[in-house]
Protein backbone atom coordinates (compact mmCIF):
# COMPACT_ATOMS: atom_id res chain seq x y z
CA UNK A 1 0.00 0.00 0.00
CA UNK A 2 1.19 3.50 -0.93
CA UNK A 3 1.68 5.80 1.91
CA UNK A 4 -1.52 8.25 1.29
CA UNK A 5 -1.70 11.46 3.04
CA UNK A 6 -4.93 12.18 4.84
CA UNK A 7 -6.45 15.40 6.53
CA UNK A 8 -6.38 15.05 10.31
CA UNK A 9 -9.75 13.55 11.71
CA UNK A 10 -12.39 15.94 13.15
CA UNK A 11 -13.17 14.56 16.48
CA UNK A 12 -16.03 12.25 16.60
CA UNK A 13 -19.63 13.71 16.73
CA UNK A 14 -22.14 12.67 18.84
CA UNK A 15 -24.13 11.00 16.28
CA UNK A 16 -20.98 9.00 15.88
CA UNK A 17 -20.84 8.25 19.68
CA UNK A 18 -24.68 6.50 18.82
CA UNK A 19 -23.08 4.81 15.84
CA UNK A 20 -20.46 3.51 17.87
CA UNK A 21 -22.94 2.36 21.06
CA UNK A 22 -25.21 0.83 18.87
CA UNK A 23 -22.41 -1.13 16.87
CA UNK A 24 -21.61 -2.53 19.98
CA UNK A 25 -24.83 -3.99 20.19
CA UNK A 26 -23.57 -6.97 18.12
CA UNK A 27 -20.05 -7.32 19.58
CA UNK A 28 -19.58 -11.60 19.78
CA UNK A 29 -23.18 -12.01 18.39
CA UNK A 30 -21.28 -14.56 15.78
CA UNK A 31 -22.80 -15.64 12.91
CA UNK A 32 -26.62 -14.21 13.38
CA UNK A 33 -29.03 -11.35 11.59
CA UNK A 34 -28.24 -8.02 12.25
CA UNK A 35 -31.59 -6.19 12.13
CA UNK A 36 -31.30 -2.80 12.30
CA UNK A 37 -34.36 -0.28 12.38
CA UNK A 38 -33.47 3.35 11.73
CA UNK A 39 -30.52 4.79 10.12
CA UNK A 40 -27.91 5.26 12.79
CA UNK A 41 -28.56 1.35 14.18
CA UNK A 42 -28.18 0.86 10.25
CA UNK A 43 -24.98 2.54 10.07
CA UNK A 44 -23.90 0.45 13.63
CA UNK A 45 -24.57 -2.35 12.35
CA UNK A 46 -22.63 -2.28 9.20
CA UNK A 47 -19.84 -0.78 11.07
CA UNK A 48 -19.74 -4.43 13.30
CA UNK A 49 -19.96 -6.09 9.99
CA UNK A 50 -17.05 -4.32 8.88
CA UNK A 51 -14.98 -4.56 11.50
CA UNK A 52 -15.16 -6.96 14.93
CA UNK A 53 -18.59 -8.89 13.87
CA UNK A 54 -17.35 -10.11 10.41
CA UNK A 55 -20.26 -13.07 10.56
CA UNK A 56 -23.21 -11.09 10.67
CA UNK A 57 -25.61 -11.27 8.55
CA UNK A 58 -27.38 -8.09 6.62
CA UNK A 59 -30.24 -7.35 4.76
CA UNK A 60 -31.13 -4.71 2.01
CA UNK A 61 -34.54 -4.14 4.30
CA UNK A 62 -36.54 -5.93 1.89
CA UNK A 63 -36.11 -9.62 1.39
CA UNK A 64 -32.03 -9.91 0.10
CA UNK A 65 -29.43 -10.77 2.56
CA UNK A 66 -26.53 -9.05 1.81
CA UNK A 67 -22.60 -8.07 2.14
CA UNK A 68 -21.56 -4.12 3.24
CA UNK A 69 -21.17 -3.93 -0.74
CA UNK A 70 -24.57 -4.51 -1.50
CA UNK A 71 -23.81 -7.99 -3.21
CA UNK A 72 -26.90 -10.81 -2.46
CA UNK A 73 -25.85 -13.47 -1.06
CA UNK A 74 -29.05 -14.97 0.64
CA UNK A 75 -32.99 -14.68 0.35
CA UNK A 76 -35.33 -13.72 3.61
CA UNK A 77 -38.67 -12.76 2.36
CA UNK A 78 -40.96 -12.26 5.66
CA UNK A 79 -42.58 -15.66 5.84
CA UNK A 80 -38.67 -17.19 6.75
CA UNK A 81 -37.60 -13.85 8.34
CA UNK A 82 -40.76 -14.47 10.98
CA UNK A 83 -39.41 -17.90 11.14
CA UNK A 84 -35.50 -16.84 11.48
CA UNK A 85 -36.83 -14.98 14.42
CA UNK A 86 -37.85 -18.15 16.88
CA UNK A 87 -34.66 -19.83 15.95
CA UNK A 88 -33.00 -17.03 17.73
CA UNK A 89 -30.37 -16.09 15.67
CA UNK A 90 -31.46 -12.61 15.29
CA UNK A 91 -30.61 -9.64 17.18
CA UNK A 92 -33.17 -6.76 16.26
CA UNK A 93 -32.68 -3.13 17.27
CA UNK A 94 -36.22 -1.42 17.49
CA UNK A 95 -37.36 2.15 17.46
CA UNK A 96 -39.17 2.85 21.40
CA UNK A 97 -42.26 5.45 20.94
CA UNK A 98 -42.38 4.58 24.38
CA UNK A 99 -40.23 2.82 26.76
CA UNK A 100 -40.11 2.07 30.98
CA UNK A 101 -37.47 1.28 33.48
CA UNK A 102 -38.03 -2.78 32.84
CA UNK A 103 -37.81 -2.35 28.95
CA UNK A 104 -40.95 -2.70 28.39
CA UNK A 105 -41.65 -0.84 24.78
CA UNK A 106 -44.57 0.91 22.94
CA UNK A 107 -44.95 1.29 19.37
CA UNK A 108 -48.66 1.01 19.19
CA UNK A 109 -50.73 3.94 20.39
CA UNK A 110 -50.80 6.72 22.86
CA UNK A 111 -53.38 6.94 25.25
CA UNK A 112 -56.25 4.02 25.96
CA UNK A 113 -55.90 1.40 23.26
CA UNK A 114 -59.65 1.04 22.64
CA UNK A 115 -59.80 4.63 21.68
CA UNK A 116 -56.21 5.70 21.27
CA UNK A 117 -55.14 9.63 21.40
CA UNK A 118 -52.77 8.84 19.13
CA UNK A 119 -52.53 5.82 16.82
CA UNK A 120 -49.12 4.67 15.82
CA UNK A 121 -47.74 1.99 14.00
CA UNK A 122 -49.25 -1.32 16.13
CA UNK A 123 -47.39 -3.84 17.75
CA UNK A 124 -45.84 -5.00 14.99
CA UNK A 125 -43.15 -8.04 15.47
CA UNK A 126 -42.15 -6.65 18.40
CA UNK A 127 -43.57 -9.55 21.35
CA UNK A 128 -42.83 -12.14 19.01
CA UNK A 129 -38.81 -10.53 18.57
CA UNK A 130 -38.82 -10.08 22.76
CA UNK A 131 -39.87 -13.82 23.46
CA UNK A 132 -37.32 -14.99 20.54
CA UNK A 133 -34.37 -13.31 20.10
CA UNK A 134 -32.01 -10.44 21.77
CA UNK A 135 -34.00 -7.49 21.32
CA UNK A 136 -32.06 -3.94 22.00
CA UNK A 137 -33.86 -0.56 21.07
CA UNK A 138 -32.69 2.76 19.85
CA UNK A 139 -33.92 6.23 20.50
CA UNK A 140 -32.58 9.15 18.74
CA UNK A 141 -34.12 11.96 20.98
CA UNK A 142 -34.00 11.08 25.07
CA UNK A 143 -36.89 12.92 26.50
CA UNK A 144 -39.36 12.37 29.18
CA UNK A 145 -42.35 11.38 26.49
CA UNK A 146 -40.19 8.27 25.65
CA UNK A 147 -38.33 7.13 29.00
CA UNK A 148 -42.04 6.50 30.55
CA UNK A 149 -42.92 5.35 33.85
CA UNK A 150 -45.15 3.17 32.37
CA UNK A 151 -46.10 2.39 28.69
CA UNK A 152 -49.37 2.51 27.79
CA UNK A 153 -49.56 -0.44 25.76
CA UNK A 154 -46.65 -2.84 26.17
CA UNK A 155 -45.68 -4.58 22.71
CA UNK A 156 -42.15 -5.84 23.36
CA UNK A 157 -41.83 -7.48 26.42
CA UNK A 158 -39.72 -6.06 29.67
CA UNK A 159 -38.42 -7.51 32.44
CA UNK A 160 -41.03 -7.41 34.65
CA UNK A 161 -43.33 -8.91 31.76
CA UNK A 162 -41.15 -11.58 30.88
CA UNK A 163 -42.50 -14.27 33.02
CA UNK A 164 -40.71 -17.76 32.45
CA UNK A 165 -39.63 -16.47 28.82
CA UNK A 166 -36.34 -18.68 28.48
CA UNK A 167 -35.39 -16.54 25.34
CA UNK A 168 -35.63 -13.25 26.78
CA UNK A 169 -33.13 -10.46 26.72
CA UNK A 170 -32.74 -6.61 26.22
CA UNK A 171 -28.89 -6.46 25.71
CA UNK A 172 -29.16 -2.54 25.21
CA UNK A 173 -30.55 0.44 25.13
CA UNK A 174 -29.04 3.25 23.00
CA UNK A 175 -30.19 7.02 23.14
CA UNK A 176 -28.89 10.40 21.84
CA UNK A 177 -28.01 10.62 25.20
CA UNK A 178 -26.49 7.34 27.23
CA UNK A 179 -26.62 3.80 26.84
CA UNK A 180 -28.49 2.08 29.14
CA UNK A 181 -28.87 -1.68 30.36
CA UNK A 182 -30.47 -3.68 32.66
CA UNK A 183 -27.71 -5.58 34.42
CA UNK A 184 -29.05 -5.02 38.08
CA UNK A 185 -30.97 -7.52 40.69
CA UNK A 186 -34.27 -6.65 39.65
CA UNK A 187 -33.35 -5.97 36.19
CA UNK A 188 -34.34 -2.03 36.52
CA UNK A 189 -32.43 -0.01 33.91
CA UNK A 190 -29.26 1.37 34.66
CA UNK A 191 -27.16 3.93 32.91
CA UNK A 192 -24.13 1.89 31.15
CA UNK A 193 -22.08 4.86 29.85
CA UNK A 194 -22.28 8.45 28.94
CA UNK A 195 -22.19 9.70 25.35
CA UNK A 196 -19.36 12.75 25.69
CA UNK A 197 -20.17 15.73 26.13
CA UNK A 198 -23.57 14.80 27.91
CA UNK A 199 -23.98 15.10 31.88
CA UNK A 200 -25.69 13.25 34.17
CA UNK A 201 -27.94 15.64 35.25
CA UNK A 202 -29.11 15.80 31.53
CA UNK A 203 -30.22 12.00 31.45
CA UNK A 204 -32.16 12.10 34.76
CA UNK A 205 -34.21 15.39 33.58
CA UNK A 206 -35.06 13.63 30.13
CA UNK A 207 -35.59 10.20 31.95
CA UNK A 208 -39.53 10.15 33.47
CA UNK A 209 -38.53 7.15 36.21
CA UNK A 210 -35.35 6.77 38.20
CA UNK A 211 -32.44 5.48 36.70
CA UNK A 212 -30.30 3.33 38.29
CA UNK A 213 -27.23 5.38 37.95
CA UNK A 214 -23.61 3.59 39.34
CA UNK A 215 -20.99 5.23 41.00
CA UNK A 216 -18.70 5.74 38.32
CA UNK A 217 -20.24 5.72 34.59
CA UNK A 218 -17.83 5.38 32.23
CA UNK A 219 -18.04 7.41 28.49
CA UNK A 220 -19.06 5.63 25.47
CA UNK A 221 -16.14 4.40 23.79
CA UNK A 222 -14.18 6.49 21.34
CA UNK A 223 -14.63 5.97 18.15
CA UNK A 224 -10.83 4.35 16.41
CA UNK A 225 -9.77 6.28 13.84
CA UNK A 226 -10.43 3.86 11.64
CA UNK A 227 -14.07 3.34 12.29
CA UNK A 228 -14.33 6.86 11.73
CA UNK A 229 -13.49 6.75 7.97
CA UNK A 230 -15.27 3.83 7.52
CA UNK A 231 -18.35 5.52 8.88
CA UNK A 232 -17.87 8.94 7.05
CA UNK A 233 -16.30 7.49 3.98
CA UNK A 234 -17.34 4.19 3.24
CA UNK A 235 -20.82 3.15 4.82
CA UNK A 236 -22.34 7.23 5.36
CA UNK A 237 -20.63 9.53 3.34
CA UNK A 238 -23.73 11.56 2.92
CA UNK A 239 -23.62 11.96 6.28
CA UNK A 240 -27.31 11.07 6.73
CA UNK A 241 -26.84 10.37 10.59
CA UNK A 242 -26.87 13.81 11.53
CA UNK A 243 -30.70 13.65 9.97
CA UNK A 244 -31.19 11.63 12.93
CA UNK A 245 -28.96 12.58 15.80
CA UNK A 246 -27.67 16.56 15.39
CA UNK A 247 -24.35 17.97 16.78
CA UNK B 1 -60.47 -27.32 -17.46
CA UNK B 2 -62.23 -23.93 -16.10
CA UNK B 3 -61.51 -20.18 -17.25
CA UNK B 4 -61.66 -18.32 -14.31
CA UNK B 5 -61.15 -15.09 -15.55
CA UNK B 6 -63.55 -12.15 -14.39
CA UNK B 7 -63.94 -8.62 -13.92
CA UNK B 8 -63.15 -6.63 -10.57
CA UNK B 9 -66.93 -5.52 -10.74
CA UNK B 10 -67.79 -9.60 -11.31
CA UNK B 11 -65.43 -10.28 -7.87
CA UNK B 12 -67.14 -7.82 -5.90
CA UNK B 13 -70.35 -8.81 -6.84
CA UNK B 14 -69.47 -12.20 -5.22
CA UNK B 15 -68.87 -10.63 -2.48
CA UNK B 16 -70.82 -9.46 0.52
CA UNK B 17 -71.49 -7.49 3.42
CA UNK B 18 -70.04 -8.64 7.19
CA UNK B 19 -68.05 -11.10 5.01
CA UNK B 20 -64.36 -12.08 6.29
CA UNK B 21 -61.83 -10.27 3.76
CA UNK B 22 -58.38 -11.43 3.84
CA UNK B 23 -56.05 -8.85 1.75
CA UNK B 24 -52.39 -10.03 0.45
CA UNK B 25 -49.45 -7.59 0.26
CA UNK B 26 -47.27 -6.10 2.77
CA UNK B 27 -47.74 -2.63 3.86
CA UNK B 28 -47.24 -0.74 0.86
CA UNK B 29 -46.34 -3.00 -1.65
CA UNK B 30 -48.21 -5.29 -4.06
CA UNK B 31 -51.54 -5.06 -2.27
CA UNK B 32 -54.49 -5.29 -4.98
CA UNK B 33 -55.58 -2.05 -4.71
CA UNK B 34 -57.63 -2.38 -8.20
CA UNK B 35 -59.93 -4.91 -6.25
CA UNK B 36 -59.88 -2.60 -3.08
CA UNK B 37 -61.14 0.36 -5.66
CA UNK B 38 -63.79 -1.71 -7.07
CA UNK B 39 -64.59 -2.71 -3.38
CA UNK B 40 -65.23 0.74 -2.61
CA UNK B 41 -67.19 1.63 -6.09
CA UNK B 42 -69.45 -1.13 -4.17
CA UNK B 43 -71.89 -1.02 -2.00
CA UNK B 44 -69.96 -3.98 0.42
CA UNK B 45 -69.51 -3.05 4.26
CA UNK B 46 -69.64 -4.55 7.91
CA UNK B 47 -66.39 -6.16 6.97
CA UNK B 48 -63.91 -8.11 9.37
CA UNK B 49 -60.72 -6.86 7.23
CA UNK B 50 -57.32 -9.14 7.78
CA UNK B 51 -53.93 -7.33 6.52
CA UNK B 52 -50.72 -6.62 7.35
CA UNK B 53 -51.80 -3.30 6.47
CA UNK B 54 -51.18 -0.75 3.78
CA UNK B 55 -53.28 1.63 2.05
CA UNK B 56 -55.65 -1.19 1.35
CA UNK B 57 -57.02 -0.57 5.10
CA UNK B 58 -56.61 3.11 5.42
CA UNK B 59 -59.03 3.44 2.08
CA UNK B 60 -61.36 1.00 3.54
CA UNK B 61 -61.81 2.44 6.57
CA UNK B 62 -61.67 5.69 5.55
CA UNK B 63 -64.69 4.71 3.30
CA UNK B 64 -66.28 3.35 6.45
CA UNK B 65 -66.19 -0.07 5.33
CA UNK B 66 -64.48 -1.73 8.25
CA UNK B 67 -66.53 -3.29 11.07
CA UNK B 68 -63.47 -5.47 12.51
CA UNK B 69 -60.19 -5.21 11.38
CA UNK B 70 -57.59 -8.07 12.03
CA UNK B 71 -53.69 -6.94 11.46
CA UNK B 72 -50.45 -6.15 13.43
CA UNK B 73 -49.78 -2.84 12.29
CA UNK B 74 -51.28 -0.31 9.30
CA UNK B 75 -48.36 1.51 7.60
CA UNK B 76 -47.24 3.27 4.02
CA UNK B 77 -43.58 1.92 4.74
CA UNK B 78 -41.92 5.09 3.22
CA UNK B 79 -44.70 7.23 5.43
CA UNK B 80 -44.47 5.11 8.63
CA UNK B 81 -47.67 5.47 9.30
CA UNK B 82 -50.92 5.08 7.62
CA UNK B 83 -53.01 8.48 7.81
CA UNK B 84 -56.46 6.89 7.51
CA UNK B 85 -56.04 3.97 9.51
CA UNK B 86 -55.38 6.49 12.44
CA UNK B 87 -57.38 8.71 11.86
CA UNK B 88 -60.44 5.86 11.94
CA UNK B 89 -58.55 3.87 15.17
CA UNK B 90 -58.61 7.75 17.03
CA UNK B 91 -62.21 8.07 16.30
CA UNK B 92 -62.84 4.74 17.42
CA UNK B 93 -64.08 3.72 14.04
CA UNK B 94 -63.79 0.07 14.09
CA UNK B 95 -62.95 -3.32 16.39
CA UNK B 96 -59.53 -4.62 16.23
CA UNK B 97 -58.31 -7.66 16.79
CA UNK B 98 -54.45 -6.16 17.28
CA UNK B 99 -51.83 -8.98 16.75
CA UNK B 100 -48.19 -9.47 16.07
CA UNK B 101 -47.06 -9.82 12.96
CA UNK B 102 -45.87 -13.86 14.18
CA UNK B 103 -48.91 -14.76 15.22
CA UNK B 104 -50.61 -13.07 12.35
CA UNK B 105 -49.12 -15.50 10.38
CA UNK B 106 -49.51 -18.51 12.18
CA UNK B 107 -53.15 -17.80 11.93
CA UNK B 108 -53.03 -17.79 8.48
CA UNK B 109 -51.38 -20.97 8.67
CA UNK B 110 -53.81 -22.54 11.06
CA UNK B 111 -56.60 -21.67 8.55
CA UNK B 112 -54.41 -23.22 5.43
CA UNK B 113 -54.10 -26.43 7.41
CA UNK B 114 -57.34 -26.59 8.75
CA UNK B 115 -56.09 -26.66 12.28
CA UNK B 116 -58.01 -24.34 14.85
CA UNK B 117 -55.02 -22.97 16.43
CA UNK B 118 -51.01 -23.33 16.01
CA UNK B 119 -49.29 -22.57 19.65
CA UNK B 120 -46.72 -19.76 19.12
CA UNK B 121 -44.01 -18.32 21.23
CA UNK B 122 -45.54 -14.74 20.83
CA UNK B 123 -47.67 -12.39 22.59
CA UNK B 124 -47.08 -13.80 26.42
CA UNK B 125 -46.33 -10.93 28.46
CA UNK B 126 -47.48 -8.20 26.42
CA UNK B 127 -50.39 -6.19 26.42
CA UNK B 128 -51.75 -8.34 23.31
CA UNK B 129 -53.18 -10.61 25.90
CA UNK B 130 -54.93 -7.83 27.33
CA UNK B 131 -57.03 -6.42 24.26
CA UNK B 132 -57.35 -9.84 22.99
CA UNK B 133 -58.97 -11.30 26.12
CA UNK B 134 -60.31 -14.16 23.72
CA UNK B 135 -56.83 -15.33 23.41
CA UNK B 136 -55.83 -18.87 24.81
CA UNK B 137 -53.01 -20.50 25.79
CA UNK B 138 -51.75 -24.37 25.22
CA UNK B 139 -48.95 -25.99 27.60
CA UNK B 140 -46.65 -28.22 25.92
CA UNK B 141 -48.08 -31.97 26.74
CA UNK B 142 -44.16 -33.12 26.72
CA UNK B 143 -41.42 -32.68 29.43
CA UNK B 144 -40.67 -29.01 28.73
CA UNK B 145 -44.27 -27.93 29.62
CA UNK B 146 -43.67 -24.30 27.95
CA UNK B 147 -46.97 -22.31 27.70
CA UNK B 148 -47.40 -20.61 24.64
CA UNK B 149 -50.09 -18.53 23.07
CA UNK B 150 -53.01 -20.94 20.95
CA UNK B 151 -53.36 -18.37 17.94
CA UNK B 152 -56.79 -19.24 16.46
CA UNK B 153 -56.77 -20.10 12.75
CA UNK B 154 -57.48 -16.64 10.74
CA UNK B 155 -60.27 -18.44 8.33
CA UNK B 156 -61.34 -15.83 5.82
CA UNK B 157 -64.34 -15.86 3.51
CA UNK B 158 -62.68 -14.06 0.30
CA UNK B 159 -59.02 -13.52 -0.09
CA UNK B 160 -58.05 -10.41 -2.23
CA UNK B 161 -54.60 -10.77 -3.99
CA UNK B 162 -52.23 -9.40 -6.72
CA UNK B 163 -49.06 -10.57 -8.41
CA UNK B 164 -47.45 -10.47 -11.56
CA UNK B 165 -48.81 -12.98 -13.91
CA UNK B 166 -51.09 -15.52 -13.99
CA UNK B 167 -52.87 -17.53 -16.25
CA UNK B 168 -57.18 -18.20 -16.90
CA UNK B 169 -56.68 -21.20 -14.37
CA UNK B 170 -55.65 -19.24 -11.68
CA UNK B 171 -52.06 -20.60 -11.75
CA UNK B 172 -50.40 -17.40 -10.18
CA UNK B 173 -46.76 -16.23 -10.00
CA UNK B 174 -44.79 -12.94 -8.40
CA UNK B 175 -41.46 -12.07 -10.00
CA UNK B 176 -40.34 -9.48 -7.25
CA UNK B 177 -38.35 -10.51 -4.45
CA UNK B 178 -41.11 -11.71 -1.83
CA UNK B 179 -43.76 -13.37 -2.07
CA UNK B 180 -45.61 -11.84 1.29
CA UNK B 181 -48.31 -14.48 2.35
CA UNK B 182 -50.63 -14.46 -0.76
CA UNK B 183 -50.20 -18.44 -1.05
CA UNK B 184 -51.41 -18.78 2.48
CA UNK B 185 -54.31 -16.15 1.81
CA UNK B 186 -55.70 -17.89 -0.97
CA UNK B 187 -55.21 -21.08 1.56
CA UNK B 188 -57.00 -20.16 4.23
CA UNK B 189 -59.73 -18.60 2.31
CA UNK B 190 -63.07 -20.08 1.14
CA UNK B 191 -63.13 -18.05 -2.02
CA UNK B 192 -60.26 -16.18 -3.33
CA UNK B 193 -59.87 -13.93 -6.14
CA UNK B 194 -56.18 -13.31 -7.78
CA UNK B 195 -55.45 -10.07 -9.68
CA UNK B 196 -52.53 -9.97 -11.88
CA UNK B 197 -50.66 -7.78 -14.03
CA UNK B 198 -50.58 -9.38 -17.16
CA UNK B 199 -52.64 -12.26 -18.00
CA UNK B 200 -50.56 -14.84 -19.88
CA UNK B 201 -50.95 -18.38 -21.53
CA UNK B 202 -49.86 -20.98 -19.10
CA UNK B 203 -46.45 -22.33 -20.89
CA UNK B 204 -45.89 -18.45 -21.10
CA UNK B 205 -45.16 -18.49 -16.93
CA UNK B 206 -42.17 -20.81 -17.08
CA UNK B 207 -40.70 -20.02 -19.91
CA UNK B 208 -38.37 -16.72 -18.33
CA UNK B 209 -38.97 -17.42 -14.42
CA UNK B 210 -37.68 -20.43 -12.52
CA UNK B 211 -40.99 -22.79 -11.31
CA UNK B 212 -40.82 -21.64 -7.75
CA UNK B 213 -41.93 -18.25 -8.69
CA UNK B 214 -45.62 -20.02 -8.81
CA UNK B 215 -46.70 -19.08 -5.98
CA UNK B 216 -50.62 -19.27 -6.28
CA UNK B 217 -52.12 -22.75 -7.37
CA UNK B 218 -55.20 -22.63 -9.12
CA UNK B 219 -57.29 -25.40 -6.67
CA UNK B 220 -57.03 -22.29 -4.27
CA UNK B 221 -58.61 -20.09 -6.74
CA UNK B 222 -61.99 -18.79 -7.46
CA UNK B 223 -61.58 -15.77 -10.62
CA UNK B 224 -58.57 -13.88 -11.85
CA UNK B 225 -58.31 -10.80 -13.05
CA UNK B 226 -56.16 -8.92 -15.15
CA UNK B 227 -55.97 -5.69 -13.92
CA UNK B 228 -52.74 -3.89 -15.64
CA UNK B 229 -51.36 -1.28 -13.12
CA UNK B 230 -53.83 -2.77 -10.60
CA UNK B 231 -51.53 -2.80 -7.29
CA UNK B 232 -51.27 1.57 -7.83
CA UNK B 233 -49.70 3.43 -6.06
CA UNK B 234 -48.10 0.53 -3.89
CA UNK B 235 -44.72 -1.40 -5.27
CA UNK B 236 -45.43 -4.56 -7.70
CA UNK B 237 -41.10 -5.27 -8.58
CA UNK B 238 -40.41 -5.78 -11.23
CA UNK B 239 -43.01 -4.26 -13.19
CA UNK B 240 -43.05 -1.04 -10.64
CA UNK B 241 -42.23 0.31 -7.92
CA UNK B 242 -44.40 2.19 -5.25
CA UNK B 243 -45.57 5.92 -6.77
CA UNK B 244 -44.45 7.78 -4.36
CA UNK B 245 -45.35 11.00 -5.36
CA UNK B 246 -49.21 9.78 -5.51
CA UNK B 247 -48.79 8.51 -2.44
CA UNK B 248 -48.04 11.48 -0.83
CA UNK B 249 -51.65 12.63 -2.56
CA UNK B 250 -53.27 9.82 -0.94
CA UNK B 251 -51.39 10.77 2.51
CA UNK B 252 -51.53 14.48 2.32
CA UNK B 253 -55.30 15.22 0.59
CA UNK B 254 -58.57 14.97 3.10
CA UNK B 255 -60.19 11.62 1.72
CA UNK B 256 -63.10 13.04 0.46
CA UNK B 257 -61.51 15.30 -2.57
CA UNK B 258 -59.43 11.72 -3.08
CA UNK B 259 -62.42 9.93 -3.38
CA UNK B 260 -64.46 12.17 -5.34
CA UNK B 261 -61.08 12.84 -7.46
CA UNK B 262 -60.13 9.54 -8.27
CA UNK B 263 -62.16 7.01 -6.73
CA UNK B 264 -65.74 7.94 -8.65
CA UNK B 265 -65.46 6.42 -11.63
CA UNK B 266 -64.41 2.69 -12.66
CA UNK B 267 -60.37 1.05 -13.30
CA UNK B 268 -59.80 3.18 -16.55
CA UNK B 269 -60.93 6.23 -15.76
CA UNK B 270 -58.76 6.28 -12.52
CA UNK B 271 -55.91 5.13 -14.19
CA UNK B 272 -56.54 7.63 -16.24
CA UNK B 273 -56.54 10.41 -13.49
CA UNK B 274 -53.63 8.87 -12.03
CA UNK B 275 -51.71 9.56 -14.72
CA UNK B 276 -53.24 13.62 -16.14
CA UNK B 277 -52.46 13.92 -11.90
CA UNK B 278 -49.03 13.29 -11.77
Amino acid sequence: MTEVTRTPLLPATRAEYCVIACAEAWRDAGEVLASPMGLIPSVGARLARLTFSPDLLLTDGEAMVVRPDGTTEGWLPYRQHLALVTSGRRHVMMGASQIDRYGNQNISCIGDWERPKRQLLGVRGAPVNTLNNPTSYWIPRHSRRVFVEKVDMVCGVGYDHAGAARHHRIPRVVSDLGVFDFATPDHAMRLASLHPGVTLEQVREATAFDLVVPDDVPPTREPTAAELRLIREVIDPANSRAREVGA
Amino acid sequence: MTDKTMTADQVVSRLHSGMTLGIGGWGSRRKPMALVRAVLRSDVTDLTVVSYGGPDVGMLAAAGRIRKLVAPFATLDSIPLEPHFRAARERGAFEMMEVDEAMFMWGLHAAANRLPFLPVRAGLGSDVMRVNPGLRTVTSPYDDGETFVAMPALRLDAALVHVNRADRLGNGQYLGPDPYFDDLFCEAADTAYVSCERLVDTAELTKDAAPQSLLIKRHTVTGVVEAPNGAHFTSCAPDYGRDEDFQKTYATMPWPEFAARFLDGDEQTYQSAVREGS
